[in-house]
């Protein structure tokens, strides 16, 4: 069946798959989230306990979907991980390692004999929930803003003269790191950073039982909503202003286009409303709980939750589609990498289409194992007698 | 020619190294106790007998705390292929991407979606749902070690690829061929097996510790039955397919297989040295040449390994840097031209094509697809051609311990299975402290295989096609020593951190029995 597809039909799919898993792990970053507000809202060390075993029966998955993201992106646009990993240098490290530190910090905290003290693992703990979503955030920012490198195909045949046979070259000052100094990228990155904490308050929201922290919980739920919202909006308002990064698809070259983004919305009236809609759902799951609170106050995850994908997605989209670059060089406007120039070949994108296959009957698993273990709200008193506890 | 920063490469290769040990400390023995859970649950799904039932909870809350440290020391790993190795990346993307894909959908989220069952669905599940979902994890923690090892399989042997110059990569023709080389196979069964090994030596000592603490008597006896008999039948085929990663080497990796067996000039009915000490030769330093202090030989045992005929010719280092006519073997300076040749040729085929010189472009690529196979040689062009030798004495002994250390497993499988079967073992207080000692002796084997796999295939990091010269981002070396001492100190921090809770658990010991949970 996929043989039978064009390469950019290929392209396209695997740009709207790896679209979905970026969509998919910035909702799941309601765990990171989450890990950030345990002092705020558990103010005894049993009710930290709770949020953390509420939080520690879903890290994996969002760890899990991070490296099948950073694989799914190495398969089919191999060019960007090479140029992008290799150039950003700081960022990615910065942010590998803000995850090494989640892993390990849930198991260890309450280990008797842990070496480094619960508090250090829960301050690791809250490490990973600031760095992961702001750098996330801000490295996604970059498929719009741009960034300083070279691809030059050429470089693998130097063998002689003084500069090394590398394809890709990072011309930014700080490896990575001068992305976080630009405002757009970082309104976003601060944008995912309090989305991750409102996400991970409806979270405790709907899986709470325990009067005295719901109502911290709601509290919070308010301040954090605010600035997401002030930032969220200030990046989506700047990018429908500023100019891309528009690509021609006859000859392939690269060139800027006053109010690009806009373009694409009104060109992809689909992405629009995808857009619309996420951001629609996100606001109302967060206003439901605190107008109704008792009563309507549990769903909200979902209904942002699935808002935070639709959202995330479409702006995956925007940055692809209709003829743009995604990994745009401000440095070289032709070195910038577009769903094209950058993917995988025929073959291998049908052999992994074959294998995307497979995604709806993982989701349907995981889906039939998590409804079969969480069938209870959690309280301290159902943790005491886990034999796992974090 | 000064054009390699070799520097940042020798940082990227430690850091590579760095992360790829740490990793590996904790990969095993989660591929290992994953099964002797497994067979432990099995056990008392069958019998209800509640012993088996606090032996799977004992050895599985020490399964939590080793993969917990085996999943924060792996994503490095996966990301660090970008962020050290940009070109690498790009070059085989397309073929390496794919398994690192597969990986993360088929297999990490079986397993991290079942791990949360087996821990958490004690009371919550049937039974039977959760054994399954126990055998699950299992499975895809196996699943996963398949995929990276088909990736590397094929970096020690590319197959079913072809170079594309238009995209300047290679890229893949065949996913069979990529899944199903025979190097693949081999090196998952070698590898998986060996780490079944690591988990029985590791759940064998363990026991024989309660033992001589005169603690749990029953609990030890039956886990070193399950861990022994385990440990015994992937011992055994630890041997074959080891046998088999020898012949593979010798028919793929010649250079990778004349260094570790220290042979300096190829023979017919080579003899194998089973024990030998090196000695640096000191006329030929610069050759890298190792003599032997001492050796015990075995007869044409080397060329019935390579090639199962106790006559063949075993090609040496000597042969390999220098050439061989005779036995058509090129020398290093011949293959580095080529190579240049194919580097030279692709510039022009790209220029040409740019030109729109259609003709000096189909020139070019001819000239270029019949040089190909020595592609990476071309970045050695007028460099010493000793660079190519891997160290010798560190893949000599590492495979001599490695093999040794297999046979005393081996022997400390059987002689506690009898002395267990035989209700002795109590008693025999020095096999007990020899089978704790030799928990960390497990751990060093596994290491060493990897040391000889990879120091081995040195400078190459795709085999004649593209060397770690030519593999590296270009970053300052001074970021890429900073990570390193970052993952140093984090991972090594960490690691103390899990020896200190797994020695903790241990002498805690299984929960009571009275405990439902
Ligand atoms: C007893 C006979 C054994 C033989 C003949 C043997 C042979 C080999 C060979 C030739 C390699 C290199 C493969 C390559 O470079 O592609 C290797 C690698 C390796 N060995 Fe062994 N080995 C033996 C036992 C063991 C034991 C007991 C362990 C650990 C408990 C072990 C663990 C490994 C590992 C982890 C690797 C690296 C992965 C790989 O390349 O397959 N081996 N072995």
């Amino acid at each position: 069946m996929f043989e039978t597809f064009s390469h950019i039909l290929l392209q396209q799919y695997w740009w709207i798959i790896v679209s979905l898993l970026g969509a998919i792990l910035v909702f799941l970053m309601f765990v990171q989230g989450g890990q950030t507000l345990i002092y705020t809202i558990g103010k005894t060390e049993d009710e930290r306990t709770v949020l953390v075993n509420l939080l520690g029966r879903k890290w994996e998955f969002t760890f899990t979907t991070l490296v099948t993201f950073g694989g799914a992106f190495f398969a089919s646009f191999p060019l960007f991980y090479s140029t992008s990993f290799g150039g950003a240098y700081w960022v990615w490290m910065l942010i590998l390692i803000a995850f090494v530190v989640q892993a390990v910090s849930y198991e260890y905290r309450q280990k008797p004999n842990n070496f480094l003290g619960q508090r250090t693992y829960e301050t690791l703990l809250f490490i990973n929930g600031l760095l992961g979503t702001i750098l996330i955030g801000t490295a996604v920012a970059t498929f719009f803003t741009g960034s300083e490198f070279s691809v030059d195909k050429m470089n693998l045949t130097r063998i002689t003269g003084s500069q090394m046979p590398v394809i890709s070259e990072w011309k930014g000052l700080a490896n990575g790191l001068e992305a976080a100094f630009n405002l757009q990228n970082l309104s976003l990155g601060l944008a995912v950073f309090f989305l991750a904490r409102v996400l991970g308050l409806l979270y405790f929201m709907n899986r709470l039982r325990n009067a005295p922290m719901m109502e911290r919980v709601r509290k919070q739920l308010l301040y954090n909503a605010i600035p997401f919202v002030v930032f969220f909006l200030t990046f989506v308002i700047w990018l429908m202003l500023s100019s891309g990064f528009a690509v021609d698809p006859a000859t392939g070259i690269v060139s800027m286009e006053t109010f690009k983004y806009f373009h694409n919305l009104i060109a992809m009236p689909v992405v629009a409303i995808l857009l619309l809609l996420g951001v629609a759902m996100v606001l109302v799951g967060i206003i439901r709980p605190l107008t109704c609170f008792v009563k309507c106050g549990t769903k909200g995850i979902w209904l942002s939750g699935t808002g935070t994908i639709l959202t995330v997605f479409s702006l995956f989209l925007l940055a692809g589609f209709n003829n743009t670059a995604y990994y745009p060089s401000t440095f070289d406007l032709q070195s910038s990498l577009t769903i094209q120039n950058s993917s995988s070949s025929h073959y291998t994108l049908t052999a992994m289409s074959y294998v995307s296959l497979m995604v709806p009957f993982v989701i349907a698993y995981i889906w039939y194992a998590w409804r079969s273990i969480d069938i209870k709200k959690i309280d301290i008193e159902e943790i005491k007698t886990e034999s796992h506890v974090y | 020619m000064e054009h390699i920063d070799f520097s940042l490469v020798d940082w990227s290769r430690a850091q590579f190294a760095l992360t790829a040990m740490y990793h590996w400390l904790f990969v095993p023995l989660t591929l290992g106790l994953s099964f002797i859970i497994a067979f432990m649950e099995t056990l008392y799904f069958r019998t209800g007998n509640p012993e088996w039932k606090r032996m799977t909870k004992f050895w599985m809350s020490l399964f939590g705390v080793n993969f917990a440290i085996g999943v924060a020391t792996g994503i490095i790993l996966e990301f660090e292929f970008g962020t050290n190795w940009s070109n690498y990346s790009w070059f085989v993307g397309d073929i390496f991407g794919a398994p690192l894909a597969i990986e993360g959908i088929m297999a990490f989220f079986l397993e991290s979606t079942f791990i949360a069952v087996m821990f958490f669905g004690w009371n919550k599940v049937s039974k039977k749902f959760h054994l399954v979902s126990t055998w699950l994890v299992a499975i895809g923690s196996n699943l996963s070690a398949l995929w990276i090892l088909v990736a590397n399989a094929w970096m020690q042997y590319p197959t079913g690829m072809r170079f594309n110059p238009d995209t300047a990569r290679n890229e893949m023709v065949n996913f069979w061929d990529v899944l199903f080389s025979p190097v693949a196979i081999n090196k998952f069964l070698h590898t998986v097996l060996s780490a079944y090994i690591l988990a029985a030596v590791f759940v064998v000592g363990v026991s024989a510790w309660f033992l001589l603490k005169n603690r749990e008597h029953l609990f030890a006896r039956k886990s070193i039955k399950v861990a022994a008999i385990f440990g015994l039948a992937a011992s055994f085929l630890t041997i074959v397919t080891g046998d088999g990663s020898a012949r593979n080497m010798a028919k793929y990796q010649p250079m990778k297989f004349a260094a570790m067996e220290n042979l300096y000039v190829g023979q017919e009915s080579a003899p194998l040295v089973a024990i030998g000490l090196l000695k640096e030769d000191q006329k030929e330093v610069n050759h890298k040449k190792q003599d032997f202090r001492f050796e015990i030989e075995i007869p044409s045992m080397l060329s019935y390994m390579a090639f199962l005929d106790l006559k063949a010719y075993v090609p040496g280092i000597k042969d390999l840097v220098h050439g061989n006519p005779e036995r058509n073997i090129l020398s290093f300076k011949e293959k580095s031209e080529k190579g240049k040749i194919a580097i030279q040729s692709l510039a022009d085929f790209r220029n040409a094509k740019k030109a729109k010189n259609d003709s000096l472009a189909k020139n070019s690529l001819t000239k270029f697809e019949v040089n190909y196979p020595y592609f990476g040689y071309g970045y050695y062009a007028g460099r010493d051609e000793h660079e190519l030798i891997p160290n010798i004495p560190l893949t000599f002994y590492s495979f001599r311990i490695m093999v040794g250390l297999g046979f005393h497993f081996i022997a400390l499988f059987l002689v506690v299975l009898i002395l267990t079967l035989k209700d002795k073992i109590e008693k025999k207080r020095f096999i007990l402290y020899t089978a704790l000692w030799t928990i960390p002796l497990a751990y060093i084997a596994s290491e060493l295989g990897w040391i000889v796999a990879e120091a081995g295939r040195q400078p190459w990091v795709i085999q004649d096609i593209l060397p770690t010269i030519a593999a590296v981002s270009q970053i300052k070396p001074a970021s890429v020593q900073i990570t390193f001492w970052l993952f140093f100190i984090l991972f090594t921090g960490l690691l103390i951190a899990e020896i200190k809770i797994l020695t903790s658990q241990i002498k805690k010991g299984p929960a009571p029995e009275s405990s439902e949970n």
